[in-house]
């Protein structure tokens, strides 16, 4: 079947020379609404890049606040008016902080930037394909994403404030205006742009999985899919399956802000009088919610975890250790990933029987991710590793995938979850694993692949520096957050002066804000190579780290169609790095067995 | 003034990083320096590792050792010392997971970085490794589920029709209490029926209503079992009692429960803690609002005699027409009535 397709490939792409004769290259159809793949996904990292710094901005003017919440800052009135008034966070704007940075963290930057940066440039380069199947839909999916990020960027500048709910807007907080001011106008530009987000999710989702199933190049089956490629193509399928849902409870919602339906409301009285609505459920909207929201944790991960695959291997020189098996984990995981979702309701007053379901189903998911931890670790046991930025980052996520993975075991617990559920623990828990991880996992793709985007290496040093700063600043930010909230401080507490024995926790607190600012600087150095590389980076050549995989057979300078002649074929799986009896330390999969009689093992020829 | 004075000083910054910049650029070219990986960088960068596990533990353990005076005291209810325990096997298994695990992984990276000649260990599988790796943590996993589950069913088990059952009230932004009365029987409740009078919305039709009492703190007895019936008339709040290990939400339009027995008085916590002004609290757990940060309510735990006289001084949902005969509330257990002396803070240190 890839044969055939193939052969499809082939013809069209003459076609299309043909075509770039008589449509001229504009800026418009080259940058804005381009159809090639490596250029959306550029456009999608730099929106990620720059929605991220807005969101780490907003991180550090509420950990200013938590960190010294007696101090002034007169600097706050003067970026944010009347929400910074004399200086002081405003009460209400700090829970907008907090729900808009949550959920550009989660939505746009580990999604769509992550999903869409990677799965866009490396899918058809990766399989061998010319571009995705659906060059207009993949630019739509960018564009949506464009008009979500736009949206919600809008939705600061409303007058009574953004969404401020918490990025679970759970109702009825996130229905009422009369509850939380960030609920009435702020509240409808979040719905609407998640709807269009999701949107961007399914368009890109779709294509992905169309392209892996059906454009992978002459040679290449299943079994010979970088991990990458494994990781985005579940990835994938768990956002199609999960984010409907999401766009359920939010259309639900709107109904229920805007016409008056009861879905999630009932038997309220807020501001003097009783509303109308009746028989309606505020847990129904948890369960949608997190029905979604639970595989969103592993369509946020698995992407990192796949990037991190291949860097390790490649960097190892080494090939990856039990293949099938780190599919099969991922599998595992995605499967687990739909059933466990009540884990984060376990004290909303469901029926403990339930309860004690997701704990089974949720605990068990800590075999699969062990399982791919030891074989990261036994990829680097005996390896020959070179230390590139990507690497480091690599290793970093591992070990924020076992630090927080860790926690996790005592979270998914429900009998310990009682205790621990929403406070800091929670939140030192999913910043290590999904957070950090992530964007190590994410880092880790910029650093390997940008020569492969742009043309150009980034600046090694910058890159280290980066590196060494960020995984300190991580670690001193998020370990010590764990006190915090075994101490029994909540979260989304604009200050923690309800009950005497909170004064521990600020001295805390003042040491993980100094951390989470050192982090937030080290970032710039990241923009700043980043931006800089792209114009000015040193020239790089065809294949910098040596490897196997066939992006890198692709020139240098972008065309489109990514390869001049035919797509190349593909004769064997990508990580024979280090084979005995081959006197280079990687054979690229383009290499024939017939080429390499010296290292071929039983049954390959 | 000072606007344009800054906007200065941020173009002169942006000049000197730039020009900065290009000095670099004129270093690297002289040099031929490429952005290719050099066997320097790995052993620079291996070193760090190494350097990075081992202060990072010393860090860590330092942190521990010095942050665990910020840490909650012991449970003072009788499933919270249970979890107590729970959370601390726990804990003993994945530190020693993380330490070794972390230590490999950054062990591995100084150990087995690149030299140039040198060729790693083709070793694509294992199935024998596989098994073992995906077993092992199979079995201790289920020892975890199974010893978390018999806790968790132990805990949410429907409450002994002797606990004392009180509701626990949430609103933006601030906590009420009621009683069930004599008859351990709440009255029936209705949002539509809040006034002012009656914050509750309590049915006064209903003759389970006639003993309720509302007070402005929360007081239970030690010893006892206490069945909390929550409530909410707005928006989601979560009632967090940190100090009893105990949290469960509150729903408008459903009631939730939880049920407990506290086994430390507030007396006997401030000698516990050393600290004289010690108060249990309870928290809101859920963002319900701009004052979320400030929505609580002191928790008063003291000796069954303590708990009659408070309770004979707060006053009825409905005003009595005439002096009340009955004033004991139900569910004051056995044990309860017997630890009357129970300021015996001695003792509960020695049971730690």
């Amino acid at each position: 079947m890839s044969t055939h397709s193939n052969d499809h490939a082939v013809d069209s792409h003459a076609g299309d020379d043909h075509h770039e004769h008589e449509h001229h290259v504009t800026f418009w159809n080259k940058y804005v609404f381009s159809h090639d793949h490596k250029m959306i996904s550029k456009q999608f990292l730099v929106t990620a890049i720059v929605m991220a710094i807005l969101a780490m901005l907003m991180s550090l003017v509420f950990r200013l606040q938590l960190g010294w919440p007696d101090q002034k800052f007169p600097f706050l009135e003067s970026i944010l008016g009347k929400w910074g008034a004399d200086g002081k966070l405003d009460p209400n704007f700090y829970l907008a902080l907090v729900t808009i940075h949550g959920t550009i963290m989660v939505f746009f930057v580990l999604t769509g930037g992550l999903s869409g940066t990677f799965s866009n440039l490396l899918i058809p380069l990766q399989v061998g394909a010319r571009d995705m199947a659906s060059g207009f839909l993949n630019m739509l999916s960018y564009w949506f994403f464009f008009g979500s990020c736009a949206v919600m960027t809008a939705s600061l500048f409303v007058e009574a404030g953004p969404a401020s709910a918490g990025w679970t807007i759970y109702p009825p907080l996130s229905a009422l205006p009369q509850a939380i001011p960030g609920s009435g106008l702020g509240m409808t530009l979040w719905l609407i742009s998640m709807v269009l987000f999701i949107a961007s999710a399914l368009l890109g989702g779709i294509n992905y999985v169309v392209t892996i199933i059906n454009l992978r190049t002459k040679g290449m089956k299943m079994t010979r899919l970088p991990l990458t490629i494994w990781a985005f193509l579940i990835t994938a399928i768990l956002g199609i399956l999960s984010f409907p849902v999401l766009f359920a409870a939010a259309l639900l919602l709107l109904f229920d802000r805007s016409f008056g339906t009861s879905f999630y409301l009932s038997d309220i009285f807020i501001n003097g009088a009783p509303l109308a609505h009746a028989g309606g459920s505020p847990i129904l909207f948890q369960h949608l919610f997190w029905f979604l929201g639970h595989p969103e944790v592993y369509i946020v991960l698995l992407p990192a975890l796949g990037l991190a695959s291949e860097v390790i291997a490649t960097q190892s020189r080494k090939p990856i250790f039990g293949y099938k098996a780190m599919i099969g984990s991922m599998l595992v995981i995605a499967f687990l990933s739909f059933i466990v979702w009540g884990h984060h309701m376990f004290i909303t007053g469901m029926n403990p029987f339930l309860g004690s379901v997701f704990v089974f189903t949720t605990l068990l998911v800590a075999i699969p991710s062990a399982v791919k931890v030891f074989n990261y670790l036994a990829t680097l046991w005996k390896a020959n590793i070179v230390l590139s930025p990507a690497m480091l980052f690599a290793i970093g996520l591992v070990s924020f995938f076992i630090s927080g993975g860790l926690t996790g075991i005592i979270l998914g617990d429900s009998a310990l979850d009682i205790n621990l559920h929403d406070t800091y623990f929670v939140v030192a828990h999913f910043h290590i694993v999904m957070g950090s991880s992530a964007i190590f996992g994410m880092f880790a793709g910029v650093y390997h692949w940008f020569p492969r985007m742009y043309g150009r290496m980034m600046n090694k040093r910058m890159g280290y520096l980066h590196f060494w700063l960020t995984i300190v600043a991580v670690y001193g930010t998020f370990f010590p957050m764990h006190f915090v909230g075994l101490a029994g401080a909540p979260r989304r507490y604009y200050a923690y002066t309800a009950y005497e024995g909170f004064d521990a926790a600020i001295n805390i607190n003042y040491l993980i804000s100094a951390f989470a600012i050192l982090g937030g600087l080290a970032q710039f150095i990241f923009v700043a190579n980043f931006f800089y590389s792209m114009y000015r980076g040193k020239k790089a050549p065809q294949n910098p780290w040596n490897s196997n995989t066939i992006e890198w057979t692709a020139p240098v300078e972008h065309l489109h169609g990514n390869w001049p002649g035919e797509i190349p074929e593909v004769h064997r799986w990508p990580y024979d790095y280090g084979k005995p009896g081959e006197e280079k330390d990687f054979i690229p999969q383009t290499t024939p067995f017939s080429e390499t009689k010296n290292s071929n093992l039983p049954g390959e020829s | 003034m000072i606007k344009l004075l800054t906007l200065l000083v941020l173009v002169m910054a942006v000049v000197t990083i730039w020009r900065i910049i290009r000095v670099l650029e004129l270093v690297r070219d002289l040099r031929g320096d490429e952005e290719a990986i050099t066997d320097k960088d790995n052993r620079t960068n291996g070193k760090l590792s190494l350097w990075f596990i081992v202060l990072g533990f010393a860090g860590m353990i330092y942190f521990t050792l010095d942050a665990k005076k910020y840490l909650l005291p012991v449970a003072a209810s009788k499933h919270g010392a249970l979890t107590d325990s729970f959370l601390n096997m726990n804990f003993a298994l994945i530190i020693v997971v993380f330490f070794i695990t972390q230590f490999l992984l950054f062990y591995y990276a100084w150990k087995y970085k690149h030299k140039k000649g040198k060729k790693a260990y083709f070793y694509p599988d294992n199935h024998k490794l596989e098994f073992i790796w995906t077993v092992i943590p199979a079995v201790v996993l289920m020892g975890l589920i199974v010893y978390g589950l018999k806790l968790w069913i132990n805990i949410t088990a429907p409450a002994p029709a002797e606990a004392m059952v009180i509701e626990v009230y949430g609103k933006q932004f601030d906590w009420s209490v009621r009683y069930s009365g004599a008859d351990n029987k709440l009255g029936h409740s209705n949002f539509k029926l809040i006034t002012d009078d009656n914050p509750l919305g309590v049915d006064a039709k209903d003759a389970s209503s006639e003993d309720d009492k509302t007070a402005r703190e929360l007081h239970i007895p030690v010893g006892s079992i206490i069945n909390f019936k929550f409530h909410s008339r707005d928006v989601i709040h979560s009632a967090y009692f940190p100090h009893l290990r105990a949290q469960m939400n509150c729903v408008p339009g459903m009631t939730t429960e939880f049920t407990l027995e506290p086994t430390i008085t507030t007396d006997s916590m401030r000698l516990i803690t050393g600290n004289p002004k010690f108060d249990y609290v309870l928290l809101c757990n859920k963002i319900c609002g701009v004052a979320h940060y400030n929505m609580k309510l002191k928790l008063v735990i003291e000796s069954a005699d303590d708990f009659k006289k408070w309770y004979k001084e707060q006053s009825y949902v409905f005003a009595k027409p005439q002096a009340a005969p009955v004033v004991e509330p139900a569910g004051m257990s056995d044990t309860a009535k017997v630890a009357k002396t129970e300021s015996e803070p001695a003792k509960v240190v020695a049971a730690r």
